[in-house]
């Protein structure tokens, strides 16, 4: 589905990604952990299209298209779905006006009806049922003097709507209490299924109890450094990453 | 930035809609301002004696008054002798009706979306369409008067209601106010009139609509709305004019009157063409637009939403007079390209628990310059007065510029004073994260923009709120929606 080749990407002549490689198939989900600053939330903006990254080497396709030539929206409406980090606040469009723009330029996209406003409701009504949130969150502007939890919960309420085929959820786990964590977890997981995949960020293995991932990468210094599976989270939370650091540089030789 | 100002520029350089012009032979007056063309056109429109020497008076006066300079815009000098102030489609008869108005000038009010015929009329408005100096119909006057509501063309009323006319014109912006006022109090040549008797709810939005066509001409309206005890009235103005290279002064004078108890809703959407890119031609807009909240909990609320003009010069105010009045002032200003606007409003709060609300949203794009200019004034027997200003700027692109001169002027302790304000970026992670989420960069934008300007838009009347966001998206980018 996804396949990234010695991704290089930076800012302004700074390079942060280094030689980025990883395969995505269907159904997968893949953790991305590593220390700060190592280039996890620029992989998932590259792979979403920002404009302020520069792709300076190597590739990414995306069910054999080539990402890098495509604008962020057409990425978005090819099933590219990006949690963000720290979502952006949109005032006065309410999150319901803005859920059903975005799925109507999806669903227009590819070919079928635009939905009504009333149609669009019941559409929302179902899912908010499916991940069992209430509809607090629907009337108000979208982020807009939101607390971090709110944000990203309504991050992943958006996913729930827009049924991406690759959904990268960056941190999405970070700033939620024990409980949203799992009550999030439990959401994402319901959209689990044989035809879609996940990139989860993040810096605990918490998230990746309720929601266990098949692969588990560890990004420094702007490449991957280890892959493995749930056992390497569980390393990666008792030993901290300077112990990878050794691993790695023992690997390089 | 790059790729949304791409975006932004692309959808700018979008043609101005309504820049096309009607070829029509109109009645020129000769070229040039003094005392015998104001008598041309106080006969033009069969005015009473009283009328012109009020014109005459407005006129001396007007000759030793000086331009104003205190506002942030500049253009060059306007030259009060190089322009025709009264222009008329011809005709060589007094019109009956409707049937005997040429068919050109119908055609152009249908293509601007105002059609004046019977069977096409929109509902739930009555019409004044002005075109030029003159008049061309005004629908729905017969039914209006069932209610006792007076909505005719001003120098109809002059002859028809020369009472109520001399008791109010002037009465909110006296002809010595300021230059441009003076100005238009001396060769005003046709506007609206409304009175709504006690106690009426007037049952039809009313609206005028200006059409500037003939070249080298000024267009100076003049609006009087009265509002009597108990009443309510909403209001609509709309406006456009061809594109042309020479730049053409649009001076209006709108006076508001509101009683006991009286209601005025007053909004605008000024579409006067903005000029080209280069900043060439556009209309300039100095208007003086005002009133007077003079019966206790009366209230005037203004709403504009100002994309068009070369340069505006506009602040629509209350002066609260009656105890418990409210005045309220809702603005979208957008400017783009070479575009200059410096607009605001003024409260000024005389009676007791009198309360003002000021909204302003100011967008600049371009190379354009937006200025809020505002004054709240608390007079020392406006007991428990209150006000809330909020002024947001919101910048596209980094050659624009945004300023806000907010003034205050408290003489009652008792006074609330509340003001907020922001300046924002339309920010590339917000058009990013929209287009995450599969919106193109134009929708973006303007999901964007819109969405700042949502606490004034809600205040429009339907019928104009449609036409706001579209016009929004056509003067910024692609599609407001
Ligand atoms: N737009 C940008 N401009 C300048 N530097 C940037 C930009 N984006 C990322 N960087 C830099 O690139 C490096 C990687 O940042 P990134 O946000 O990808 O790290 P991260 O792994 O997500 O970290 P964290 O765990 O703290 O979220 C950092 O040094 C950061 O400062
Ligand atoms: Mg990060």
């Amino acid at each position: 589905m996804l396949e990234v080749k010695n991704l290089h990407s930076g800012v302004e002549g700074v390079e942060i990604l280094k030689g980025v490689d990883l395969t995505v198939k269907p159904g997968e989900v893949h953790a991305i952990m590593g220390p700060n600053g190592s280039g996890k939330s620029t992989f998932a903006q590259v792979l979403a299209g920002h404009p302020a990254y520069e792709v300076t080497g190597g590739s990414v396709t995306f069910e054999g298209k080539d990402l890098v030539e495509m604008d962020a929206d057409e990425r978005a409406r090819a099933g590219i779905f990006l949690a963000f980090q720290y979502p952006v606040a949109i005032r006065g469009i309410t999150n319901a006006y803005f859920l059903q723009s975005a799925l109507n330029a999806v669903r227009k996209d590819q070919g079928l009806e635009e939905l009504d406003t009333l149609d669009f409701a019941e559409l929302l009504e179902k899912k908010l049922e499916m991940i069992g949130w209430d509809d607090s969150l629907i009337h108000r502007a979208v982020n807009d003097g939101f607390s971090g939890g709110e944000k990203k919960r309504n991050e992943i309420l958006q996913l729930a709507v827009l049924e991406p085929k690759l959904a990268i959820l960056d941190e999405t786990d970070s700033g939620l209490d024990i409980d949203a964590v799992k009550e999030v977890a439990a959401a994402v997981n319901r959209f689990r299924s044989e035809d879609r995949a996940f990139i989860v960020v993040t810096h605990y293995e918490r998230i990746l109890n309720y929601f266990t991932p098949d692969h588990v990468h560890v990004l420094a210094g702007g490449k991957v450094v280890m892959s493995g599976d749930m056992k390497l989270a569980l390393e990666l939370e008792a030993k901290g990453y300077d112990w990878i650091a050794g691993e790695a540089a023992a690997v390089a030789g | 930035m790059s790729q949304s100002q791409s975006a932004i520029d692309q959808q700018v350089s979008q043609p101005y809609k309504y820049g096309w012009s009607t070829d029509i032979e109109s009645e020129l007056a000769p070229v040039g301002l003094n005392e015998d063309i104001i008598r041309l056109i106080s006969e033009k429109k069969k005015e009473p004696e009283w009328m012109l020497e009020w014109r005459l008076k407005a006129y001396r006066h007007w000759l030793e008054m000086r331009e104003p300079n205190w506002a942030n815009i500049t253009y060059p000098p306007i030259d009060y002798q190089a322009i025709h102030y009264y222009a008329a489609p011809k005709q060589t008869k007094a019109l009956e009706s409707l049937d005997e108005v040429d068919p050109k000038l119908l055609e152009t009010f249908e293509k601007l979306g105002i059609p004046l015929q019977e069977q096409k009329r929109l509902t739930g408005v009555a019409v004044d369409a002005v075109f030029d100096s003159v008049s061309v119909a005004t629908t729905f006057k017969e039914e209006l008067k069932k209610y006792g509501v007076i909505f005719l063309p001003i120098s109809e009323a002059i002859q028809e209601h020369p009472d109520l006319v001399k008791r109010y014109l002037g009465a909110v912006v006296p002809p010595t106010d300021n230059f441009f006022a003076a100005l238009n109090s001396a060769v005003f040549t046709d506007g609206s009139f409304v009175y709504v008797p006690k106690g009426v709810k007037c049952p039809l939005e009313l609206s005028t609509y200006f059409r500037i066509n003939a070249l080298a001409t000024g267009q100076f309206e003049r609006t009087l709305i009265i509002a009597d005890d108990d009443s309510y009235v909403s209001y609509m103005e709309g406006c456009s004019a061809p594109m042309r290279d020479e730049n053409q002064l649009h001076a209006a004078v709108v006076e508001l009157v509101a009683h006991d108890n009286a209601q005025i809703k007053y909004s605008t959407i000024q579409n006067w063409y903005p000029g080209d890119e280069d900043g060439r031609g556009g209309i300039y807009n100095f208007v003086t637009k005002r009133g007077r909240c003079m019966g206790a909990s009366s209230k005037i609320s203004w709403t504009q939403v100002e994309t068009g003009s070369a340069i505006t010069w506009k602040y629509p105010s209350c002066i609260l007079e009656g105890d418990n009045s409210i005045g309220e002032f809702y603005s979208v200003a957008v400017t783009n390209n070479h575009q200059q606007a410096d607009t605001g409003t003024k409260m000024i709060h005389i009676g007791k628990n009198t309360r003002s609300t000021i909204v302003s949203k100011g967008i600049s794009a371009g190379r354009s310059q937006n200025t809020y200019r505002g004054q709240v004034k608390i007079m020392k027997a406006a007991e428990n007065a209150r006000n809330y200003s909020q002024c947001d700027s919101m910048l596209i692109g980094d050659q624009c510029g945004a300023h806000t001169f907010p003034y205050i002027d408290v003489r009652n302790s008792s006074a609330i004073m509340e003001h907020e304000a922001t300046t924002s970026k339309v920010g590339e992670d917000q058009i990013f994260y929209c287009k995450q989420r599969g919106l193109s960069e134009e929708d973006a934008v303007s999901l964007v923009v819109n969405g700042f300007c949502k606490e004034v838009f809600r205040e429009l009347p339907m019928e104009f709120a449609v036409e706001a966001t579209r016009l929004l998206s056509v003067s910024l980018e692609g599609s407001v929606g």
